[in-house]
């Protein structure tokens, strides 16, 4: 059943539009991977999926028990956390502030499952540490525990790997790979890297003025949107 | 003549000073913190201005208590200044920097031009800007009002806390979880607005930032968590201030700046010490 039906979302700022006619779903325990290029709008679709934004026309409409606080979010992390003083548990303890058991205090419920999040991102030893002092890398896994925090059915992570060295980059497709695969976590994902799209994507929607929903990898990978290999490049996307 | 430091307590104003002094600085030192991280502290400045504008037009129609026309005024502009930080052609600095000017402007024309102000013109007005001697004629009912209003204010602060770190760490996470964030944004405002209009009295309108920029940054140099960052920045506040009221009773200096002047040494202080810990 889906989770998140998009019917002929239009998108845009200030009364421009971006997109038009984006309609897609999302079934429980997909990976889909939003690609496409600069200023296609596939941050703006993440926002309207996150409630951040409204669409100009369309709907965006939930199923399977799915609610609007159900979607967990890796956001592209921003200037001011970089100075920002917070240790690792508190960033993550903060992905709980919406939980039931957490009112004013958190409740032992939400302490819980921070301690869980932050063992399964492998974070265990680093509750204590100030958060900006940390690498990238482990940097994201610390949003993505707080992510964890919020919601345990969806997640849209935006371009999760930017600005991660190559093994940084590895291990974090390492991990969502283990959230969708073990944990049955569905995936959203805005990224630039067709690898991943290729290794870990179950369907992909592919933004431009009209966007293409592709129920299968293999399909996107046969098509037109798919960039072929350049002529001087080792990249070779095999699908 | 030296009167030694017990006896200050056998007087009442010095009791009220110290009252006020001690809940002002901490209110503004825990949202000191806050205000800084989501880059609002501009914000605070801009207010006080428009608090000493307002202090002036509440002069000239002579009310009895300043504080029933400020405190409104403060917040509105609050508000109107957060609102037009998102969307509007003024971007947010330079909105503020509108606001403020206007009001510090319009306040001097009002007092210099108003017939029931007394004949010190520049001493009135030098009195809101940089703290007046008035502080030591608190009445009970003025340490009352600030007695309440600043146990609100340190109460909501405890009672959000953690929602205002979420907001203030990550404000597109916070929202997208449903941490309703712009209400968030709304009541930080008015809790500014307040805590101006409550500190013009202790420092004056033009020293006010400095209660709310300096505990918060001298906290910064020293820890990295969030929670010891608010903690320290209300302890040192706290212990300024207390410096500071007692330095001016002893050396007869104005209470405003020779409190300021004590956040800025500890600021220097906790800078050094920051870079020594770093080492």
């Amino acid at each position: 059943m889906s989770q998140i039906i998009c019917r002929d979302v239009s998108l845009g700022y200030d009364g421009q539009t971006v997109c038009e006619h984006v309609s897609f779903a999302v079934e429980t325990g997909d990976c889909l991977c939003i690609v496409g290029d600069n200023g296609s709008g596939k941050s703006t679709l993440m926002r309207a999926l996150l409630n951040l934004k409204s669409p100009q026309a369309g709907e965006i409409l939930f199923g399977d028990g799915t609610r609007q606080k159900d979607i967990g979010y890796l956001p592209q992390q921003n200037d001011s956390q970089k100075d920002f003083p917070a240790s690792v548990f508190e960033v993550v303890l903060s992905g709980c502030v919406m939980r039931e058991d957490f009112r004013i205090f958190p409740g032992k419920k939400s302490r819980r499952s921070a301690k869980d999040a932050l063992r399964e991102m492998g974070l265990s030893d680093l509750g204590r540490r100030p958060f900006r002092t940390l690498s990238g890398g482990q940097q994201q896994r610390v949003l993505l525990a707080r992510a964890l925090c919020a919601t345990q059915k969806i997640l849209v992570l935006d371009e999760p790997t930017a600005g991660l060295d190559p093994q940084a980059t590895e291990e974090m497709y390492e991990t969502i790979r283990r959230l969708h695969r073990e944990l049955g976590i569905t995936i959203i994902m805005v990224t630039h890297d067709l690898s991943a799209v290729v290794r870990l994507a179950t369907r992909v929607l592919h933004m431009s003025h009209l966007p293409t929903f592709y129920h299968n990898v293999e399909d996107y990978c046969a098509s037109a949107d798919f960039p072929r290999r350049k002529e001087g490049t080792n990249e070779d996307p095999a699908c | 003549m030296k009167i030694p430091l017990v006896e200050y307590f056998s007087y009442p104003f010095v009791w009220y000073l110290l009252i006020v002094g001690v809940l002002v600085s901490l209110c503004a030192a825990l949202f000191g913190v806050v205000l800084i991280l989501k880059r609002f502290s501009f914000i605070g400045d801009g207010l006080s201005h428009v608090a000493f504008g307002a202090t002036a037009i509440a002069t000239a129609l002579s009310f009895t208590d300043n504080l029933f026309l400020v405190l409104p005024i403060t917040v509105l502009c609050a508000v109107l200044l957060l609102k037009t930080g998102q969307h509007t052609r003024i971007k947010g600095d330079a909105a503020v920097a509108v606001v403020s000017v206007g009001a510090l402007a319009l306040g001097y024309l009002i007092l210099s031009l108003n017939p029931s102000s007394s004949a010190n013109v520049a001493g009135d007005v030098c009195d809101s800007l940089f703290g007046s001697f008035a502080i030591l004629v608190l009445t009970p009912f003025d340490v009352w009002v600030c007695v309440i209003l600043s146990l609100v204010v340190i109460g909501l602060f405890i009672l959000l806390y953690h929602k205002i770190f979420a907001v203030t760490f990550d404000e597109d996470f916070a929202r997208a979880i449903g941490v309703r964030a712009s209400l968030y944004n709304l009541f930080l405002a008015v809790i500014t607005a307040v805590i101006i209009v409550l500190a013009m009295n202790l420092v004056g309108s033009l020293l006010i930032s400095a209660l709310i920029v300096f505990p918060a940054l001298s906290a910064m140099f020293l820890f990295r968590s969030f929670k010891k960052v608010v903690l320290c920045s209300a302890i040192l506040s706290v212990i300024c201030a207390v410096i500071g009221i007692f330095g001016s009773l002893m050396l007869a200096t104005p209470i405003g700046p020779t409190i300021v002047v004590v956040d800025m040494l500890c600021f220097g202080l906790c800078f050094l010490t920051g870079k020594l810990l770093k080492k």
